[in-house]
């Protein structure tokens, strides 16, 4: 626990009346992999824009290297490292595909991430770089908005459901440079609702079912009959 | 078991009681009240009508118009033009002045309406400005520096000045009467349901089948029409019309916004009360000149970010408190779960 | 050949027009928002220039290099400490407080310098002019109508090729989104209120040299910011251009025909516009 970069102490969420989070509690170790599994509406998105900082809660809530981040600004958490691949992808549609990722890098952070890099990770999108975000496919986009988040360098990479919605050949296409982008020390939270991608490349799971941590394990050892039951709560 | 939905809460019942004889005092005003009371209070009930006018169009439709001045000037010079050049009576005028404010709000509407949201507002001000221009051209209406209302015209109203006064005051207590009623009607027929459906989300109205663009259209159309009936009547009381006091964006759009943002924009009862505290600073501020309408445009900022629901909903959140029957509350729903 | 006059005329007026609708573009632009008092900023404006050129004795267009810092950072300071406040999706309270404000400034100028016109004196420049051919055109006019295409241009390349009109652009996009790339939205708003009144000074001063001015003046300069930026297209910065040319040119016109009809002409033009074209001229094409 000492050693844990990242970790969340009775974290709650609101959404107006309702609430999202129950007092989740989870870690996250340097240079870990911890994928966070769980049914519609459990509460992921939210426990990563919480993270973020684009929902706002209790100092405490939320440890980041020492500091207690649960109440800062989205921005102001993304200067300390922190960056977030959103749901949807949510690429800026005014803004070429090159002014994506350049924006994405806008704080200056200092690491190995450059445009060079992301173009050698993703080439096809050297060849778009000047064309409107929006006229991309949905991979390429997904490219797109996880450059843009690497260009930040950060230390910790929070990834919310980054295969939703594409064709099967091009979710391998990106689970497979997954290898590449957390081979370099960086920390990285999981979001999926495929279970079986999601053990494949993380170290640690979480299952959250209604707001609330069912289950917490080591992502090859843990028993698929605990996550179905962790998932679907019966 | 018995169900039953009521508009109806033990204060506004009241409410109505109590009503009764204060409409019934205030008609009686000329026989109690001095001359020039009578007139501040005709100048009350001119403004209380132009505030619950705008309420409807801002709070309740969403079309927040800082150029209602086009319908007040429109009115006036109509009234005058009817009863001078057309010579007209003026009991004759008035509701021709209402119909004409229907009329000539109708294709403004349809122009404006291609304007959303704070564009629609500055385009609600290029059209009070085209009515001013327009007017000031009017030779016969005095061109740019207005005319007054000839002697044997307000003769026609009534014998002797006390009985003028009298009849200037029935017809302002009889136009805010007129409004408010006009007002409460429409938000409880299937036009005011869908109101508040789209004031409360507009997306989901549409979905629902509500005809956004009709219902806006009506409100505005009806609200251009009363305000130019208040216009008409605002300048019968003053006896003199100019382009800039008719079309003046001061007098009769910035007083009756900060009317409204102060008493509470969205309530019925947040103009009305708005209406007494703007006069009751008016009365014992006034002297301040400039300072007080500094001081008016700081308080209604700070009311707007700070207690956007104005003096009116902060009473209503604090006790709850509702004087015209509007919102449907559902009664025996307890004995029908135990 | 004074009906060429009255157009070419009207083109240069245009130009003042289109300073007077650039800032209210711009922020519509970042943030959606329409200030209410952007008129009576530019009036502001016209009234710090007086105030230094009485104070220091400065010439007017010496004193754009004070009146334009100060603008902005008043701008800044009324983002960050007011307007901002107002942001979200409900229109009504950016449109009321700004309408406030207008009606405060309105009545500080009222009290600071009283209901008197004023000009700012410029000196020779003012009467100035150069013959071409048949037609007289004055100096100023034209530097008027240059500084507006180098704004226009300015702005346009800030917008599209540096740092801070990436930020704009990403803001205006998606103000979460890009609060999640290390921008301050709050910042952000700041900086796009800064800029949008650094250019309402250099339209205030212009205004003041060109005719007199009270504190009443702001409401007018408003609308015809208003009406370029419709004709124009929202959201195109030539087209506003484009749009405060076909405002000054119809105004001129109509001045021609009867001098009365020289403001309604251009509300009319506008209306008609509005009328067959509702999205503008020049409409921006979204992606």
């Amino acid at each position: 626990m000492a050693d844990a970069i990242l970790s969340l102490q009775a974290l709650n969420a609101h959404y107006g009346d309702f609430q999202a989070l129950y007092g989740v509690n989870l870690t996250v170790n340097p240079g870990e992999v911890v994928a966070v599994i769980g049914a519609n509406g459990a509460g992921k998105t939210t426990m990563l824009r919480s993270i973020a900082g684009l929902l706002r809660n209790a100092p405490e809530a939320i440890r980041w290297k020492g500091h207690l981040i649960g109440a800062l600004r989205a921005d102001q958490v993304a200067a300390l490292g922190i960056a977030l691949v959103p749901e949807g992808r949510l690429l800026f549609p005014s803004l070429s595909v090159e002014e994506n990722l350049v924006i994405g890098g806008q704080l200056g952070r200092k690491g190995p991430w450059s445009l060079q890099r992301v173009y050698d990770l993703f080439p096809i999108l050297k060849e778009r770089r000047l064309q409107q975000s929006t006229s991309l496919s949905g991979g390429q986009q997904q490219m797109v908005a996880i450059g843009r988040a690497l260009m930040a360098n950060p230390d910790l990479v929070l990834m919310d459901e980054i295969s939703l919605g594409l064709a099967p050949v091009i979710i391998r296409q990106i689970y497979e440079a997954l290898p590449g982008i957390v081979g370099e020390g960086l920390t990285a939270v999981i979001v999926e609702q495929d279970i079986a991608k999601a053990l494949s490349v993380s170290q640690r799971v979480y299952c959250l079912q209604e707001g609330r941590v069912s289950l917490e394990g080591q992502s090859q050892t843990v028993p698929r009959d605990d996550i179905t039951r962790a998932y679907f709560g019966v | 078991m018995s169900l039953s939905v009521t508009r109806r809460t033990r204060l506004s019942t009241a409410w109505l009681i109590v009503l009764v004889p204060i409409v019934l005092l205030l008609i009686a005003a000329p026989w109690w009240a001095g001359r020039a009371d009578l007139r501040l209070m005709g100048e009350i009930a001119l403004y209380m009508s132009l505030a619950v006018l705008w309420n409807l169009l801002a709070g309740y439709a969403g079309l927040v118009s800082v150029g209602q001045q086009a319908y007040v000037g429109f009115g006036g010079y109509l009234f005058f033009a009817l009863t001078m050049l057309a010579g007209l009576h003026p009991y004759a005028a008035l509701p021709l002045v209402v119909l004409a404010g229907f009329v000539i709000s109708a294709p403004v509407a349809v122009l404006i309406f291609r304007l959303r949201g704070a564009y629609f507002a500055i385009g609600t001000w290029v059209v009070a400005e085209v009515f001013r221009l327009s007017f000031a051209q009017m030779a016969s209406l005095g061109g740019g520096s207005g005319t007054s209302l000839s002697p044997d015209i307000v003769r026609s109203l009534a014998e002797g000045r006390d009985a003028r006064e009298a009849v200037a005051w029935w017809l302002a207590l009889g136009a805010g009467m007129l409004v408010i009623g006009t007002v409460v009607w429409l938000l409880r027929s299937r036009q005011g349901v869908a109101l508040t459906a789209i004031r409360d989300n507009e997306l989901a109205a549409r979905s629902l089948g509500i005809d956004i663009w009709r219902t806006k259209f009506t409100v505005y159309v009806v609200v251009s029409g009363l305000t130019a009936l208040i216009g008409a009547l605002i300048f019968l009381q003053k006896l003199r019309i100019s382009p800039d006091a008719a079309f003046s964006a001061n007098d009769w759009t910035a007083f009756v916004i900060f009317i409204v943002v102060i008493g509470g924009i969205g309530t019925l009862e947040g103009p009305i009360l708005g209406t007494l505290v703007f006069f009751a600073l008016r009365e014992t501020l006034a002297d301040l000149g400039t300072l007080y309408l500094i001081a008016l445009g700081v308080v209604a900022i700070v009311i707007m970010l700070f207690a956007p629901r104005g003096l009116w909903g902060f009473l209503r959140d604090r006790w709850g408190l509702e004087l015209f029957p509007l919102s449907r509350r559902v009664s025996g729903l307890a004995k029908k779960e135990a | 050949m004074d009906w060429l006059n009255a157009i070419l005329q009207g083109t240069l007026l245009g130009g003042l027009y289109a300073l007077f609708a650039a800032g209210l573009s711009l922020i519509f632009g970042v943030m959606r928002l329409v200030n209410i008092a952007h008129g009576d900023l530019i009036v502001l404006s016209a009234y710090i220039a007086l105030s230094f050129g009485v104070s220091l004795g400065l010439n007017p267009l010496v004193a754009l290099l004070l009146v334009v810092p100060t603008m902005a950072l008043i701008g800044y300071a009324l983002q960050r400490l007011i307007l901002n406040r107002t942001m979200g999706e409900d229109l009504l309270p950016p449109l009321l407080v700004t309408f406030g404000l207008s009606v405060i400034l309105q009545n500080v100028l009222l009290m600071g310098y009283s209901a008197d016109p004023q000009n700012l004196q410029a000196g020779a420049i003012e009467t100035a002019s150069v013959t071409l051919g048949p037609l007289a055109v004055g100096v100023m006019p034209v530097m008027v109508f240059v500084t507006a295409v180098v704004v226009i241009a300015a702005l346009q390349w800030m917008f599209y090729r540096t740092a801070l009109g990436r930020a704009f652009r990403a803001t205006s996009d998606r103000q979460d989104v890009a609060q999640l790339m290390g921008l301050n939205r709050a910042h952000i708003f700041g900086l796009a209120m800064a800029l949008s009144l650094a250019v309402t000074a250099l339209a205030g001063v212009f205004l003041g040299i060109r005719t007199a001015f009270d504190p009443a003046a702001g409401g007018a300069r408003l609308i015809f910011g208003f009406e370029a930026v419709i004709i124009g297209g929202l959201g195109n910065l030539w087209g506003t251009l484009a749009g405060g040319v076909i405002l000054g040119v119809a105004q001129t016109i109509g001045a021609k025909i009867d001098p009365g009809y020289q403001i309604l002409a251009g509300h009319i033009v506008f209306l008609i516009i509005l009328a067959l074209r509702p999205r503008g001229l020049f409409p921006r094409i979204d992606g």
